[in-house]
């Protein structure tokens, strides 16, 4: 799953930057490898605003693992076989593992999970808003592997390829697995589309719910993209939002054609003069009322995972003072 | 035939349902590495269900399936201890809302997972051979089930004096319900003649010593046991199964001819 914070956009292609006068010999070389497509490295030295472009990206993808977990998890208690549970709870905690690497890779930059996860629960910190919607039948499980994973690994992909090391490495991992996830959805629902008129219609409806959400979460068009072309340019974003939407347009609609299910875009047809298809419009406002709070699941999502953690405080605190007890033990019994 | 397929039942319908509860954490653990461990501890729950019910399938014959034993059958058929249906929390009715308490999810898991380290363990020698295969599989998940859930059980108890009061009162719940291990049902013995299954109340004495040892390190004390001994293992269930049961089943109920 992933976070659609990297919306910044194409047009600023990686070209050397000019140097300002007064850049110091560390930044120099932090533009130098940049500029050689080099890796960057937690002790290496960097920018502020870089470290806090990438601690505000990581930690949003962290976040959005995470909370994506939820409208998953929703369906493992009721998973219809015991094959599809065992599939949906071990896809459901890779996808909490994903958040465990991309905590620890942010955490390669100084910043502690305890702040991150202040920031989630706080809400100030953004996770991906495909999450605030709700999974209301068992086909949005196969549904979020084959478009949300789908769309995703469109997005992370060239995240392998990102110049903040940790990064990138955390991601080539999460890709192998996200591939996976794609491919059993995609499975789940031709299982589906093979049975009961029932389980079609389930398939059809949670393609109708779902689609648009996919398209929008690469983030809004390149023309309206808010952050700079910084991210480009720090090599942290590779291809640009709309970009990124042609290629899983374009990878999908066959899919669709296979599975026999139909996207819901009367637009949607291909263009033989730009080797792409065309789609219609997306519906950006509810896109951004969404991310700004008022989806139908918001309030839902971030208030499970407070609780979760509000919850959980006195076993952490045990935890911790154990593990205390444990070191006086040792330390009097060297003494 | 149907003294192996009851035990078969008893094995598998103990871990369907331990694993359709330890599940619940997925998205909610007190941390995230204790996230993921559940949901493993749960697959592997889910995953030694499935070899015992396929097994016990193809004992059965016809047209039994893992999942039609797993989903169409009522609760009273269900042949599991009642330990491993509570909700994770002290004691309520079926139908009160539950919420989740760690320190009752680690005891019976620690409680659990101590008795079928043994259990797999002997039934590596069972005369069923497929059986015998489950059992050496399911012993090496069991092993780091007993291992996550002993650590974590002597963390609580020795950790802060919230944490010691959880773990006693989660000890003191559940223990009286592990009476249940040491009567044996007329599935059990037959078993055990056959040389098939295990005779699981000559295990009690290492188990109390691996339950005694555990508890002393935790600071915890063990209870005298007083009260009702449960028989979920021949289907006379808590409130809670069919609570359970319904919400597990319900999807693939309403659609008995779909495949999945």
């Amino acid at each position: 799953m992933y976070t659609q914070s990297m919306d910044i956009p194409d047009g600023a292609a990686k070209k050397p930057t000019a140097v300002p006068d007064a850049m110091s010999e560390q930044e120099a070389a932090f533009e130098a490898r940049i500029a050689a497509d080099g890796r960057i490295e937690p002790q290496d030295w960097m920018p502020a605003a870089y470290r806090k472009t990438l601690v505000r990206q990581i930690s949003q993808h962290a976040h959005s693992e995470i909370v994506g977990m939820l409208p998953e998890g929703n369906w493992i208690s009721r998973a219809p076989s015991l094959k599809r549970k065992a599939i949906l709870i071990a896809k459901v905690q890779d996808e909490g593992g994903h958040g465990l690497y991309l905590y620890s890779a942010a955490e390669t930059l100084g910043t502690g999970r305890d702040e991150m996860l202040e920031g989630l629960h706080s809400g100030k910190a953004k996770y991906s808003s495909i999450f605030n919607y709700p999974t209301l039948n068992w086909a949005d499980v196969g549904v979020i592997g084959w478009l949300v994973d789908g769309a995703a690994i469109m997005n992370q992909v060239p995240l392998c390829r990102c110049s903040y090391g940790p990064y990138a490495r955390a991601m080539i991992r999460v890709c192998k697995e996200e591939s996976f996830h794609q491919r059993q959805g995609y499975e789940a629902l031709l299982v589906m589309m093979k049975g009961t008129e029932e389980q079609k219609a389930m398939v059809q409806d949670a393609v109708n719910r779902y689609w648009w959400k996919c398209l929008a979460m690469f983030g809004p068009p390149d023309a309206d993209s808010p952050h700079s072309a910084q991210g480009m340019r720090w090599g942290i974003k590779r291809i640009s939002n709309d970009d990124l939407r042609q290629k899983f347009i374009d990878a999908t609609v066959p899919q669709a054609k296979v599975l026999g299910v139909t996207l819901p875009d009367p637009d949607l047809k291909w263009n033989e003069a730009r080797g792409h298809y065309d789609y219609g419009q997306i519906d950006w406002d509810e896109f951004w009322n969404t991310v700004a709070g008022n989806g139908p699941c918001n309030k839902e999502r971030l208030a499970t995972r407070v609780k979760a953690h509000n919850d959980g405080q006195w076993v952490r605190d045990a935890a911790l003072a154990y593990a205390h007890k444990q070191q006086e033990r040792a330390i009097k019994e060297a003494a | 035939m149907s003294t192996l397929n009851d035990y078969l039942l008893h094995l598998a319908d103990n871990a369907v349902v331990l694993g359709q509860r330890n599940a619940e954490w997925c998205g909610h653990g007190p941390v995230l590495e204790e996230d993921l461990a559940l949901a493993n501890v749960s697959l592997d729950h889910i995953g030694q269900a499935r070899l015992l019910y396929q097994h016990a399938a193809a004992v059965i014959g016809g047209d039994a399936s893992e999942d039609k034993l797993a989903y169409f059958r009522e609760p009273h058929e269900f042949r599991n201890y009642t330990l491993l249906e509570l909700p994770h929390r002290g004691p309520l009715v079926g139908y009160a809302a539950a919420d989740r308490d760690y320190a009752t999810t680690i005891v019976r898991n620690f409680l659990y997972s101590a008795l079928m380290v043994m259990v797999w363990d002997k039934l590596q020698s069972s005369s069923d051979e497929t059986l015998a295969a489950i059992a050496a599989k399911s012993l090496k998940e069991t092993s780091y089930h007993l291992h996550h859930a002993r650590d974590w059980l002597i963390r609580l108890g020795d950790g802060t004096e919230e944490s010691h009061a959880r773990a006693q009162a989660a000890v003191n719940h559940l223990l009286p319900y592990t009476e249940e291990f040491w009567t044996s049902s007329e599935a059990e013995r037959a078993a055990v003649a056959a040389g098939v299954g295990v005779d699981v109340p000559a295990l009690r004495a290492d188990w109390d010593a691996l339950v005694n040892e555990t508890l002393a390190e935790a600071t915890l004390t063990r209870p005298d046991f007083q009260g009702y001994i449960t028989e979920g293992k021949v289907g006379l269930h808590s409130e809670h199964l069919s609570f359970l049961l319904g919400e597990m089943q319900g999807l693939a109920r309403a659609h008995p001819n779909a495949s999945w």
